[in-house]
Order: C-alpha cells, then sequence, then structure tokens
C-alpha cells in the first residue's frame, strides 16, 4: 500500500533521496520488517565476528579471547588494590626497606622489624630492583623503622609490583595453553581446552585471593613454575632445569616439588634411551648432558649464594652483634608464607653465626637459619588442611571423650593448648606428639612409596617416575604428588601451599576425565580452605563471589569438555562438595553472630580445616589410584 | 556450553565489579558539615523512622528540609523506612533522630552497600537477565549471555550506585521491568512497573512519554481505524486477545491510577500533604543547570552566558519550548506505529532530549538516556559502546570529587574490553552501512562537498579495532561511534519504511537533536577548559583526547545548522 501523505515532496526535499514507495505501510509489518531488519544486520555482523575469530584461529594464533581474558582478571586485580591486606603487606614493605637502605651483607640479619628477611637471595634482589621504582612513590617506605608504613602510595605501588609481575604468569599460562591446545578438532572458543586452561590459571581464585588481597607475589613465582612445565613439554630441558633453579632461589618452599625435578631430568634427559619395557638403559646414560644440567643449575645456586660465601664475617661484625642477640629471641608468632622445609639439622643454632665455619661458609648458615625456621609449631595458625589436622582433630576428640568417661585424669588434658591462634609448639594430649623428624619421614614416606596390592614392589610415584617414565605427564603428576605429600604431611604446613598442588593440577584437568574430577574435587576444597585467610566483613562478599565464578566456571567448562564421559562427580562426591556451603554459611555467617564467637573463637577454623583435609586427602590419595591405574594397562602391553 | 552457567557467571562478575567499586570511598565522605548523597540517604533513613509520615516532606523543628530535606517521591521514602528498620535492629545509633547526622562508619558503609546491592540484585539484575533472556527475538544464546554481562557492566551506573552513593537501579530497574513487560505484551503489568518507578525517582519522567505514547498507540492502533479491526477479527484466535481499545485504555487507566494511589496512601489526607511533596520533588528556583552538565546549556554558556542574559521566565519557557520541539516528532512516530523497538529508540530520543534541553539537570540525569542506549545495544552495538562510554566520562567530574578516579578508569577499561570480546563491534564506513544517508543528504543542502571522511575515520578507530583483533580487515573499521547518538536518530529513518510525512517529522527532531548531541562531548571538555579549577585541567586533557574525534569532528560539521537555529529560537522567546 502506498503511502498518501502530504509532505512527501518536502520529505524527498529534505532527505533528497528518491521518492521512498514504503510498501509495507500495513501496520504491524512495519514493525516485523523493521525489527527483522534490525536482527537481520545483527545477525549479519555476528556472522562476521564468528567468521574473523575462526580465522583468527586458523591463522595460528590463540585469538583474541587470551587477551580479554588477561585483560579482565588484570582490571579484576587493580579493582582489588583497595581491599583489606594482611600483615605480609608489611613483610614486603619491610624487605624493601632492607634490601634499599642497607648493604647486602647485613640483609639476612636485619631484625629490627619482628617481620626479617627469610627468602632466598632472589628475591631479596628482586624486592632491590623493586625499592628503586618505589623510591618514586614514597620514598618513606623505604625506612626500616617506619613500621607498618601504609600510605596511598606505598598501597598503589606494592599492590601495581604484583599486577605487574603478574604479566610473566600470563606469559606462562599462554605458553602452557600451547602445550594443551594440539588437538586440531573442530570446537568452539568455549570447549577449547587451551581457552578453559587458560581460565582455570588466569582467574585462580587463590592466587587471586593470596596475591591481591592478602597479599603476596605468588603470581610471578608460580609462572616460573608453570614456564618451567611448559618448557618440559616443549622438551626445551635445559631452559625449564634454569627456570625451576632461579625458581628455587625466589622461594625455597618450591623445594617441595624438586624431588620430581630431580629424578625426571636424571632418568628422562640424562639416560637417552630406554629398554623396550620401560626399564632403565644403563649404557645410554650421556655425560654431557649431565653435565650441562649440573653446570647450569650450579650456576644459578652460585650467583645467588655466593654473595653471601664471600662475604667475610669480619666486615659486619660490629654491626651485626648487637643485632644476633636480637635474633635469638626471633618471634615465631608471625604468619609466615615459609613452611617447613624438611632438612636434617636444625640450623636454628646458626643464628649466633657459629666461628668455626665462618672463614668457609660466609653468611651461609645465618641465612639458611632464616630460611628454615624450625621453632614454629606443627600446625600454622589457621590449620593447613592436612593430615596434621585430622591427628589434631582426632586427638582433641579423645581427650574429650577420655576426660567423659573418665579413662584419663583431667591433667594429662591440657586444654586449649593449640588453640590460642598462635603459631607455636604443642604436644598432643592423648597422641604421641609429632616430630620435625617424624613429618620429614611422612613426607618422605608419601612421596616415595605407597605399595599397592598388584605389585609384588612398592611402586610409588617418585620411584615410579624413575622406572617407568611416561614422558612430560607422568612428570607433572608426580610433581603434583610430591606437592600434596608434602602439604599432607609436612611440618608447619601454610595453607597457601595448596595452591603448589592445585596449578599443575589445571594443566592436567583439560586433558583427562578422571583428573578433571579430581581438579573439581581439590580446587573447590582447597579453595575453600583460604577463606579464613580473609576474615574481614567487607571482603566477605568478595571471596564468596570469586569463589563461586571460580567454581562455576571450572564445574560448567570441565563438563561440558567431557561430556561424553558422563557425570564427572560421583554422589558422594558432588554431597561432600555441597557440603561446602552450609559449612561456609556456618563458619562465616551464623557462627559470628552466636556468644560462642567469643569464647570459642577456633571453632570455625577448626570445622574448616578438618572438612577440608577430607577432601585433599580424598583427592590425594584419588590421585595414587589414577597413576597405577595409568600403570596397569601401560604394563599389559608391554608383557 | 550451557548458557545458564555462562548466564551465572556474568552476573557473579557483575556482582564481584559492583561490591569492589563498593569498597572505595563515597560522596562527601568526612566532609561535614553537608557531607553528600551518602548522607542524604542515611538521613532520609533517619526521617523516615523517627517521624510520622505527614512530617516527611514538611519543615518541622525535628525535620530541616535545609538539610538533606526528602525530595524523592513516596516509595524512595519506604524503601528508606524499610532500610533504617534494618539499620535500627543491627546498631540503634545509625538512625537516631539528630544525633546520628553526619554519623560515618566502616560498618554503617558496609551496612550501606549492601542495601544498594541487595536492591540492585532484586530489582534491576533480574530485570537486565529477562530482557536479555525473552525481549530480543531470536539471537543466539551465547549472545544473550554477552549482552547481559555488557549492560550489567555498564560503568556510569555502578560508580554512581556503588561509588557516589545513590539507588538509580531501582528506578532504572522499575523502567526496564516496564519495557520487558511492553514487550512480553503485558501492558498492564508494565504500566505498573512505569508507575512504581515513576514513584521512585521523579526523574523517570524522562522515559514517561515514550511509555504513554507506546500504550496510548497500542489502544488505538488495534481498534480505531477499521483496518486495525479487519485484522483483529481476521487473525485466527487474535480477536480474543486484543480488547477493544477503550477497554485497553481503561485498564491501562485504572492501573495506573491505582498503582499512584498504592504509593500515594498515607499523603491523600489533603491537598496540603500532596502539593507539597509535589514541591519537594519540582523544585523550579535552582535554575537552568548545575555544575557542568554536558547539555545544550552549559555548553553554550561557554560561548554565550544565558544564564545572565534571560530571566528565570524565559529560561523556564525556552528550555521547555526546545525539549518539546525534540521530543513531539519521535512521540507522534510511536504512537502512530507502537512498535518495542521504535519504544526503544524513543527512549533514548525523548530522555536525550530531556537530558539535553530541559531545565534544571543534573549530570547524573545521563544514566536515564544510558539504560534505554542499553537496551539498543545489540541492534547498534558500536554506537552504544560510545555512548556509554562518553556518558561515564561525561560524569567524571563528579568521580573526582568523589575520589573515584581509578574506580573509573579501570571499570571503564573492563566495559571496553567485554564489548570488544563479546559485541561484535564492526561496520563499514560507507554511508550506507551507517545509516547515514539520510543525514548526509539533508547536510548536502548546506554544504554541497560534504563526504564522509572515510579514511579520517579508519585512521581515528585503528586503535579499536586493534583491541577487536581485526586490525587486517579495513572494510570493517567500527567508526560508527563517531557518530554515535546521530546515528541512531537516521537510523530510525533509515531502516524502516516509514511514510514521508513521519521522516519530515522526524527530521525536524533531528535538526534539533543530531548536533546538540555532539555536543554532549564537546561541552565538558570546553566547560574544564573554561574554569578556572586547576583539578579540572586533567579531564579536559584527557577529553580533548577522547572527545576531538568525535565530538570535535560533528561539532564543526553542524556548527553552522547550530548557530542558525540557534539564533532563531532565541529571537522567538526574547522579548
Amino acid at each position: 500500500m502506498l503511502s498518501h501523505d502530504p509532505d512527501l515532496s518536502q520529505g524527498q526535499l529534505l532527505t533528497g533521496h528518491a521518492p521512498r514507495v514504503d510498501v509495507s505501510c500495513a501496520d504491524g509489518t512495519t514493525g516485523f520488517l523493521f525489527t527483522s531488519g534490525w536482527a537481520k544486520m545483527a545477525a549479519s555482523r555476528g556472522g562476521h565476528v564468528v567468521a574473523s575469530s575462526s580465522r583468527s584461529k586458523e591463522a595460528g594464533g590463540d585469538g583474541s579471547w587470551f587477551v580479554t581474558l588477561a585483560l579482565g582478571v588484570s582490571l579484576l586485580k587493580c579493582l582489588l588494590i583497595e581491599t583489606y591486606h594482611s600483615t605480609d603487606f608489611e613483610v614486603h614493605r619491610n624487605w624493601l626497606a632492607i634490601t634499599h637502605s642497607l648493604p647486602v651483607s647485613r640483609w639476612y640479619y636485619e631484625a629490627t622489624s619482628e617481620w626479617t628477611l627469610d627468602y632466598p637471595p632472589f628475591f631479596a634482589w628482586f624486592e632491590y630492583a623493586l625499592s628503586h621504582a618505589a623510591h618514586y612513590f614514597d620514598s618513606e617506605m623505604l625506612k626500616v623503622e617506619n613500621f607498618n608504613y601504609a600510605s596511598q602510595a606505598t598501597v598503589l605501588f606494592q599492590r601495581f609490583s604484583v599486577i605487574v609481575t603478574d604479566v610473566f604468569f600470563i606469559y606462562a599460562t599462554k605458553q602452557c595453553c600451547s602445550c594443551v591446545a594440539d588437538r586440531k578438532e573442530q570446537r568452539s572458543v568455549l570447549d577449547n581446552p587451551a581457552f578453559v586452561l587458560a581460565g582455570l590459571l588466569l582467574w585462580n581464585f587463590g592466587l587471586l585471593i593470596v596475591d591481591h588481597i592478602h597479599f603476596q607475589y605468588n603470581g610471578f613465582l608460580s609462572g616460573f613454575m608453570l614456564l618451567s612445565i611448559a618448557r618440559l613439554f616443549q622438551e626445551r630441558y635445559i631452559e625449564s632445569a634454569f627456570l625451576f633453579s632461579v625458581l628455587l632461589n625466589f622461594k625455597h618452599i618450591y623445594l617441595y616439588v624438586a624431588p620430581a625435578y630431580g629424578i625426571y631430568f636424571l632418568r628422562s634427559y640424562c639416560f637417552t634411551a630406554s629398554n623396550s619395557d620401560g626399564s632403565l638403559r644403563w649404557r645410554s646414560f650421556s655425560f654431557r648432558r649431565f653435565i650441562s644440567l649440573a653446570l647450569i643449575v650450579s650456576a644459578v645456586f652460585a650467583v645467588s649464594f655466593a654473595p653471601f660465601v664471600y662475604m667475610f664475617w669480619w666486615r659486619t661484625n660490629r654491626e651485626t652483634n648487637s643485632l644476633q642477640t636480637a635474633n635469638n629471641d626471633y618471634s615465631c608468632r608471625r604468619h609466615s608464607h615459609v613452611p617447613a622445609i624438611q632438612r636434617t639439622a636444625s640450623q636454628s643454632s646458626c643464628a649466633t653465626l657459629p666461628t668455626c665455619s665462618k672463614e668457609l661458609w660466609g653468611q651461609i648458615p645465618q641465612v639458611l637459619s632464616r630460611l628454615f625456621p624450625f621453632k614454629r609449631g606443627l600446625c600454622h595458625a589457621y590449620w593447613a588442611p592436612n593430615f596434621w589436622a585430622l591427628y589434631n582433630a582426632a586427638d582433641k576428640v579423645l581427650s574429650i571423650m577420655g576426660a567423659r568417661l573418665q579413662l584419663l585424669s583431667p591433667d594429662s588434658v591440657r586444654a586449649g593448648s593449640m588453640t590460642g591462634g598462635l603459631v607455636q609448639e604443642f604436644e598432643h594430649s592423648v597422641l604421641p606428639s609429632v616430630t620435625p623428624m617424624a613429618t620429614l619421614l611422612c613426607t618422605g614416606l608419601s612421596i616415595l612409596s605407597i605399595p599397592t596390592p598388584n605389585h609384588s614392589s612398592a611402586q610409588p610415584s617418585v620411584l615410579c617416575l624413575w622406572f617407568r617414565p611416561r614422558g612430560p605427564r607422568g612428570f607433572l603428576r608426580c610433581l603434583i604428588l610430591c606437592a600434596l605429600g608434602s602439604f599432607m604431611f609436612g611440618w608447619h604446613v601454610h595453607e597457601k601451599a595448596i595452591l603448589l598442588a592445585i596449578l599443575p593440577l589445571s594443566l592436567l584437568a583439560v586433558s583427562s576425565a578422571r583428573d578433571a574430577s579430581l581438579f573439581l574435587l581439590l580446587a573447590t576444597t582447597g579453595h575453600y580452605s583460604l577463606f579464613p585467610l580473609l576474615f574481614t566483613a567487607q571482603e566477605l562478599p568478595i571471596k564468596i563471589l570469586l569463589m563461586a565464578i571460580f567454581t562455576v566456571f571450572s564445574v560448567s567448562f570441565l563438563r561440558t569438555m567431557f561430556r561424553r564421559r558422563g557425570p564427572l562427580l560421583g554422589w558422594l562426591e558432588t554431597l561432600y562438595l555441597c557440603g561446602l556451603v552450609p559449612l561456609g554459611a556456618f563458619c562465616e555467617i551464623i557462627y559470628p553472630l552466636t556468644p560462642w564467637q567469643q569464647a570459642l573463637p577456633f571453632i570455625p577454623l577448626l570445622l574448616t580445616s578438618v572438612y577440608c583435609a577430607l577432601g585433599i586427602g580424598y583427592a590425594w590419595i584419588g590421585l595414587y589410584v589414577t597413576q597405577f591405574a595409568e600403570l596397569k594397562p601401560a604394563k599389559k602391553k608391554t608383557s | 556450553m550451557e548458557s545458564p552457567s555462562l548466564a551465572a557467571l556474568a552476573v557473579l562478575l557483575a556482582l564481584t565489579v559492583r561490591w569492589a567499586v563498593s569498597l572505595g570511598p563515597y560522596s562527601g565522605a568526612g566532609k561535614p558539615p553537608m557531607f553528600g548523597d551518602y548522607e542524604a540517604q542515611r538521613h532520609w533513613q533517619e526521617i523516615t523512622f523517627n517521624l510520622p509520615v505527614h512530617q516527611w516532606y514538611f519543615n518541622t523543628t525535628a525535620n530541616d528540609l535545609l538539610y538533606w530535606g526528602l525530595d524523592y517521591p513516596p516509595l524512595t521514602a519506604y524503601h528508606s523506612l524499610l532500610c533504617a528498620h534494618i539499620a535500627h535492629l543491627l546498631e540503634p545509633n545509625w538512625v537516631s533522630l539528630n544525633t546520628s547526622r553526619g554519623h560515618e562508619s566502616l560498618q554503617h558503609k558496609l551496612f550501606m552497600r549492601a542495601t544498594v546491592l541487595v536492591a540492585d540484585l532484586l530489582v534491576y539484575f533480574p530485570a537486565v537477565v529477562l530482557y536479555c533472556l525473552l525481549c530480543l527475538g531470536e539471537i543466539p544464546n551465547k549472545r544473550k549471555v554477552s549482552l547481559i554481562f555488557c549492560i550489567l557492566l555498564y560503568p556510569g551506573l555502578i560508580l554512581i550506585d556503588y561509588g557516589h552513593f545513590q539507588y538509580n537501579s531501582v528506578s532504572l530497574g522499575f523502567a526496564l521491568w516496564g519495557v520487558v513487560a511492553l514487550s512480553l505484551n503485558r501492558h498492564l503489568l508494565g504500566s505498573l512497573a512505569f508507575c512504581f518507578a515513576l514513584n521512585y525517582k521523579q526523574m523517570e519522567l524522562y522515559h514517561s512519554l515514550p511509555f504513554f505514547c507506546y500504550l496510548l498507540g497500542k489502544c488505538f492502533s488495534k481498534g480505531i481505524t477499521c483496518r486495525g479491526q479487519l485484522r483483529c477479527k481476521s487473525g485466527p484466535g487474535s480477536s480474543l486477545h486484543l480488547p477493544c481499545p477503550f477497554t485497553l485504555l481503561l485498564q491501562i487507566g485504572v492501573t495506573v491510577v491505582f498503582s499512584f494511589a498504592l504509593c500515594w496512601i498515607p499523603f491523600l489526607t489533603g491537598a496540603e500533604q500532596i502539593l507539597q511533596v509535589l514541591r519537594r520533588l519540582f523544585p523550579v528556583g535552582r535554575g537552568l543547570f548545575e555544575d557542568k552538565v554536558a547539555n545544550v546549556w552549559c555548553c553554550l554558556s561557554v560561548l554565550l552566558k544565558i544564564k545572565n542574559i534571560l530571566s528565570p521566565e524565559t529560561q523556564l519557557r525556552l528550555s521547555f519550548a526546545c525539549t518539546l520541539l525534540c521530543v513531539i516528532p519521535t512521540c507522534i512516530k510511536l504512537a502512530a506505529r507502537p512498535t518495542i523497538g521504535g519504544l526503544k529508540l524513543a527512549l533514548v530520543n525523548c530522555s536525550l532530549s530531556f537530558f539535553l534541553y530541559s531545565f534544571q539537570v543534573h549530570e547524573k540525569s545521563i544514566l536515564l538516556v544510558a539504560l534505554p542506549v542499553c537496551l539498543i545495544i545489540n541492534d547498534f552495538p558500536l554506537v552504544s559502546t560510545w555512548f556509554l562510554l562518553v556518558s561515564t566520562f561525561s560524569m567524571l567530574p563528579l568521580f573526582l570529587k568523589d575520589g573515584l578516579l581509578s574506580s573509573y578508569i579501570i571499570t571503564s577499561l573492563a566495559f571496553i574490553v567485554a564489548a570488544a570480546a563479546l559485541l561484535p563491534i564492526n561496520g563499514k564506513t560507507s554511508e550506507d552501512a551507517l545509516k547515514l544517508k539520510p543525514f548526509c543528504a539533508s547536510l548536502r543542502r548546506y554544504l554541497p562537498w560534504f563526504k564522509i571522511p572515510q579514511n579520517l575515520i579508519r585512521f581515528l578507530i585503528t586503535g579499536w579495532t586493534a583491541l577487536d583483533g581485526n586490525s587486517s580487515k579495513t572494510q570493517k573499521t567500527p567508526i560508527n561511534r563517531i557518530f554515535s547518538v546521530l546515528w541512531i536518530r537516521d537510523a530510525q529513518d533509515g531502516t524502516s519504511h516509514w511514510g514521508t510525512w513521519q521522516q519530515s517529522a522526524a527530521r525536524t527532531g533531528n535538526l534539533w537533536a543530531s548536533p546538540a548531541c555532539n555536543l554532549l562531548g564537546v561541552s565538558l571538555a570546553l566547560n574544564s577548559i573554561s574554569a578556572e579549577n586547576p583539578c579540572t585541567a586533567l579531564p579536559a586533557g584527557l577529553h580533548t583526547l577522547v572527545a576531538a574525534p568525535g565530538g570535535g569532528l560533528r561539532f564543526s560539521c553542524h556548527d553552522l545548522l547550530l548557530r542558525d537555529q540557534f539564533l532563531k529560537l532565541q529571537k522567538n522567546p526574547c522579548p
């Protein structure tokens, strides 16, 4: 139908158009055409975008989604600048001040603040480098005596230093993604394993809250680990070894996973060939490879520690005499991020710089005594969810039951000995007390040997890596088992150490359904166990939301990836994970409102760590089982 | 990938961003004696909690109207009352009469922020999710989720509600509920929701004309002409659905009256009460514009001090005339052709006209324009994104005052990243592709040599294209943002096949509104430069970077047109 408008000519004049015949003047149709025109327009553009994104994928790049994920999470980190920061913020500020204002020789002696430098030398140099930039923000933060100094500029600088150094982590993630993106299947971006992996690593809940709220530098350190793993996958062994030894000199917590690296390099790199049944061919040992490896590693360690070896004690004698005395009563009550590393000797006595070794070793004993403080207790203030949490809880229950049933005399029950929230040594009431040696033994055993019924001999994780190397994937599994084993049984383990296992497990999770289900279990439980780190009311919504984001992401994306394998989690596992919700509601919201909060403030922590210890223990055992499950078919093939 | 979990992720992320922003400072923090909007909201809780209803809007010894007197409609007051009861449960000091003035504490801030989040979660979030899921027709689910995310991530609303501190998401959410209901053909529900919006914040009047015209058009389009009646009867089953025009009109009228009565029950005791409330809601004595609003009057005052030249009465009349002139064409169109697409565009047009020309506009009022622009983000992704960014930018002086600069930068960047990744921000640079043909034609009457500077546009957009990862494809340059609002208007003519009479009517509106739209960007820059205040030097510098491509280019194109029209207009109302 034609429109009969009086203003037709004027309209033409105004528009300068050819007269437009309006064929669709009947009402309803116009609207339809109108909107459908939009829809078409939008659809054509949408098609364009899909096409272009697939094209860019074909071109070999990871596509713009990686940039989006990385930029998005970086912006989120920037938004978290104003959140609460823990004492670790002051720890790192103090280290900035120490490295900036004192000569190298005094770095490991300085004890004005209670937060003494207790990371390996590379980290100290890292802080030294940072301090030069910090100078331009606020030079007040570089004074050792400015305790708890947190001006706006200081906060901004420290937070941004974490965010900027995380760029290395992003790069490492990108490398890891390129390792898993091998499959040439036609999938949408959201089903792409590389995309899921990038999400799991970049948006990792634990890293976000530990680094960007609680305040630490785990991001770029994890970046070193992930990059060295990626280099192993890419068969660039020397680089991998270099990165890992650098990492060890940044933060010695990574000694936990060093056995996996050591064995794998020795077995799969230094020995160039295996027998047909997978056993070792001794003849194939390559001295050239071994020496190059040894050179690289020792060069890194030499660069790190040599300045402290060659620093003669007399140069600093005068200054340090006073410091040493202060050092001896160095408080052990700090919230440390340095968990116990099992070393044979208790080096705490070295703090007084024994004269016998001073010429030979320089400051090394002092450095080591800072790195491995054994005066701290079995469990950290928050009770990391490991075997010892269960052990402590059992001890508690037994002692209470014993007292009720009058099997124990009340004197023998030292109530509340480990619940004061202080990090200290304590003794168990009923069960035998645990010594550092015992935890060392347990850790060693957990890493080395778990006998299985199927094999006559022990088939443990590290040994397994030796006897039946299965490429980098086997190495990765062993690394995770090492991390988890030491987490379960280590001395004074901090709950943050669980990230050491969760991050590498993400790599496995995107490639096998069983690992994915274990990852869901371990990551959800482990992340939940980090909740007590943030206890302020205003961060409560943030931690819940971030946790929900990560959990929804990991559950839904992994389930979609493995939708053909059936459900990822069994009913018991699902029930267990769902149990975290009421537990969280009780611990975070209901309990603080009850009068018990004043009298028994530790109950939520206890519940959290015991409940999470069950899940983490289950995931640890599950990982062992999958290792053997993978072993069996391999054996059938060979025999 | 299942879309429910994607939608959940979008909502959770939006919530996280909101809460993270809310950790920052609020307006008037630690600035006695008047503090800011935060204190205003707290004060309203105090007033509504302690005083009887009939004293809320009156100046009494206990209720000093000069100190943040209640000047929002009753629903806001009820909301304050509800919050006050909760506050009283938690800590009576927060709402104690007079003694609580200027109360500031971490717990209280937490409480206030939580009330915003809860209101947002109850009203705005479901409206956005429902709108994207139900009202956008046949588009892929992933796209719907992307739209949910982008709309929820609009930085302006987040910053004003969670940074500056207000409850805009409630009134905007109700208005959005109205659009959702109307597009599902629930006219009564739609009008009810919009009445609630209007009774929460009188600024929703910006949106009232399109709603009114749409409903009016719906009432009559089906029945008053014989064509409609015929179709009514011939359509299979449709006769059951379509009521007689006057029945629908009556139903809607009753709904509106009923919902208004419901909101105003306590104030219906006497005419004095009602008049007092109305006086509080519409204070006319405040002048043509405040602070640095990015509208025509403020912009014009750089060249021409209207405030000094004209009497307040004339100013009022002038602004009324301008607004009406801009609003009428689009309203007539909407009443004649009530479609949902038309409703959304009319909402943009009307609210923008009100923002640009009406009397006593506050810079926060741009949020009322931003909401309908969010609604068309699927149809005009690039333009809408650009407009939303500029609208946020136009509130920068406010954010600077509140110490929200970092939040502003971060949320805006996040919005750009999200939009670039999730929305198809591509387009061609030709006139046709830009839907600019009618506009360019009309412009050529004055400037015969005019051509769209395609190369310049491409060059300007390179940054955006790089972000989008498509830099190789020059043809797809997403330049449209430069022509932002204008495109929306012209697209209205270009894509639809309306009668020429309607076109010419629209052209009149266009003639007026489109040049002024460009000023949105420029005005702030000019104002900042002209101000002596050194702290505005930063936004001025920033702005010339950002808005120069958009505003500057357009400004130069249009100032001939603009000057001509304004001179005419000024002659008429001037005595």
